[in-house]
């Protein structure tokens, strides 16, 4: 069992950014991230999900402080790292991104996108423990010393994605934020890369935050999946209490709008499908964000903004219905 | 004197690169019946898209048709002039994309776009067409038309768009709507939406859908017939129930292992299909899969197979399926 231990935590972690208002005077902010506030256990990955434009990807990157939060606090095995300088930090948590095809250098090497980390912390002693350090990261995500000297454009989508999770590794991290790192890939890739950040965190005993769009490869591989609509979290459970007994109206649409990959199932199981469409971040619904999509929502949604609270052990959800919904 | 609305004979196609030539369709054969969704599935660069387009005289420079036919709705259309083309275009047979912001004219109201087509392929004045737009927005589900045929794409929200497009599309009630991985660019949501209305809309206007997608989950719910293609070949085809419940090709049923179901109610190990895409410029000599089937044996590596017939709409290009014949020939391992 994965001990009981926090290695992250967020507290009522805010990121707002500035954007272009109508009014010279008038200041305007996308509230991307709106008091979050979870926990990433030692060895455990966390899943987070939702829709473009709700936040997750934000979240992912203001705890690397990768954007300086506008509020909130971050906690790193249980040190303030809100406001410390970053560097020593850098080995610990690492991140792969979404697109491969973007976040390699071009006009670096294989082998110098995966040694300049080696370089920066100072790493290796000489060239040659540098060499080999480069072939035992490249070996570990199932790529050969042949790839070291060639250039990112050499390679398809998969491949260039296990280049971006060597680069990642190469500090010996312990934390892993994986920002969608499989969505760009094709179907029959997907799984090889899912299966390899498996091995690894048993191997490794690496802790994710895993972010995605996709709720299904996010059960597969997490242990608990928080589900985020316009910069809040709206329900935090275990994966498979949150897929099986979610109590959040949103969360039940999205599990709900699912395609499922079996022609008997689809066609016998009716959809919740949710109207409009979701509201602009800078304008967003008052009260509880989500009401002008709810099947069951009233005046008190659009007054009152919902509690965080605990449904049952672990499982937490924001919502003013939820003894209605259940 | 023909039962498809869509038949494609044996048609290979390929792309002229500097590079060198790439086979991008190499022997693909399909049909689609008056009324039927058919569900083309396969991976980026397996021909899905080429295969579709070419069915409406769509080849990108530097492709070209070196062989086959392609039957539409009693046209022959690899024999058709650009003329007789555009005709058919948008008014028989007519597509919607994946991404619906860059197939929409930024710098024209969505009002402008959708009575082009009527225009062009009716009779109808401009205001006949313009109220014509204003019932197509209503019957694609958006609300306030009147407001809406005034507005740019950009005003737009991507599910917005993409049920404009659908209203493009459906302006002459084509026969046939080909839809290129319609809801890829779109939340879950907003894809249950758009696959709700495109489901809703064929019940209506009876016409045959094209769908062309990566996601098993979006072809299990929406169509009657699939067709599997890797490396510019159909390499199984069948009912919906036959390719999920009875898959014969070893893709298939790789494909089918390597995605979580949500419904799945312990930890699965995922089963990936191992090996890389196929280089389409070196292709491998007998069945493209060959070099990343776990079932591989010695005749794959040389010999394309031909189709086995499973049962009246099932066919499978595999030499599996032959195995007697092949009996005590080893498999071969790859490294």
């Amino acid at each position: 069992m994965i001990e009981n231990n926090k290695l992250l935590e967020i507290q009522h972690l805010k990121q707002y950014f500035p954007v272009k208002s109508e009014q010279f005077f008038e200041k305007k902010v996308v509230k991307a991230v709106d008091d979050v506030s979870f926990h990433i256990n030692k060895g455990e990955t966390l899943g987070l999900v939702g829709e473009s434009g709700c936040g997750k990807t934000t979240t992912g990157r203001t705890l690397l402080r990768l954007h300086e939060p506008t509020g909130g606090k971050i906690f790193y095995d249980g040190k303030d790292i809100t406001h410390v300088n970053m560097l020593p930090y850098r080995r610990k948590m690492q991140i792969v991104f979404q697109d491969p095809y973007a976040s390699l250098n071009p006009r670096m090497t294989v082998g110098d996108i995966v040694g300049e980390a080696i370089d920066i912390h100072h790493l290796a002693a000489n060239a040659q423990e540098r060499r080999e350090r480069i072939v035992e990261l490249l070996s570990l995500v199932g790529l050969n010393t042949e790839h070291a000297n060639r250039y990112p454009h050499e390679f398809s989508g998969g491949q260039r994605q296990r280049v971006g999770i060597a680069r990642a590794l190469a500090v010996s991290p312990e934390f892993i934020v994986c920002d969608e790192p499989i969505s760009a890939l094709d179907v029959s890739i997907q799984a090889q890369v899912v299966n390899m950040f498996e091995e690894l965190q048993q191997r490794m005993g690496l802790t994710y935050l895993f972010i995605s769009h996709n709720l299904s490869v996010v059960k597969h591989i997490s242990n608990r999946i928080g589900v985020m609509y316009l910069g809040k979290l709206v329900e935090l459970a275990d994966n498979y209490e949150l897929t099986f007994h979610s109590v959040h109206p949103y969360t039940r649409s999205l599990i709900s709008a699912i395609p499922i990959a079996d022609p008997k199932v689809s066609r016998s199981t009716k959809r919740i499908v949710l109207e409009g469409d979701v509201p602009s971040p800078v304008n967003p619904p008052s009260g509880c964000r989500f009401r002008t999509r709810c099947f069951y929502a009233d005046e008190q949604c659009a007054v009152e903004e919902p509690v965080w609270k605990e449904v049952s052990a672990g499982h937490f959800a924001a919502c003013h219905h939820l003894d209605r919904v259940q | 004197m023909n039962e498809y609305l869509v038949e494609i004979r044996n048609e290979r196609l390929s792309f002229f690169t500097p590079a060198g030539e790439v086979k991008a369709l190499n022997d693909v054969s399909l049909h689609v019946r008056e009324g039927e969704v058919l569900g083309i599935v396969g991976e980026s660069g397996s021909g899905k898209s080429v295969t579709s387009y070419s069915l409406m005289g769509l080849t990108a420079h530097p492709g070209r048709l070196i062989g086959g036919d392609i039957y539409f709705n009693g046209h022959h259309i690899n024999k058709m002039s650009e003329r007789e083309l555009r005709e058919i275009r948008g008014n028989e047979v007519s597509i919607i994309f994946q991404d619906p912001m860059t197939s929409l004219n930024p710098v024209f109201t969505v009002g402008n776009q959708i009575r082009e087509v009527i225009l062009m392929h009716t009779n109808k004045s401009r205001k006949e067409a313009n109220e014509r737009a204003r019932e197509l927005l209503q019957l694609v589900g958006i609300n306030e038309p009147e407001k809406r045929l005034k507005q740019y794409p950009h005003e737009l929200s991507g599910g917005m768009r993409q049920r404009v497009m659908i209203a493009i599309a459906l302006a002459c009630e084509p026969k046939l709507l080909i839809a290129d991985e319609p809801t890829t660019a779109l939340d879950v949501t907003i894809q249950a939406q758009i696959i709700e209305l495109m489901m809703n809309l064929r019940e209506k206007m009876g016409m045959s859908i094209i769908l062309i997608t990566h996601d098993l989950g979006v072809v299990a719910g929406m169509c009657d017939r699939i067709a599997v293609m890797y490396a510019g070949k159909v390499i199984e085809s069948g009912t919906a129930d036959e390719i999920f419940y009875q898959p014969s090709h070893e893709y298939t049923k790789g494909l089918l292992l390597s995605v979580p179901n949500i419904n799945d109610r312990e930890h699965k190990q995922l089963v990936p299909i191992e090996g890389l895409p196929v280089d389409m410029l070196n292709p491998p000599a007998g069945c493209p899969f060959a070099p990343r089937c776990r079932s591989c044996m010695k005749i794959c590596l040389s010999t394309m197979p031909s189709y086995t017939k499973l049962s009246e709409e099932h066919y499978s290009a595999c030499w599996l399926l032959d195995k007697a014949k092949f009996e005590g020939q080893s498999e071969v391992q790859h490294d």
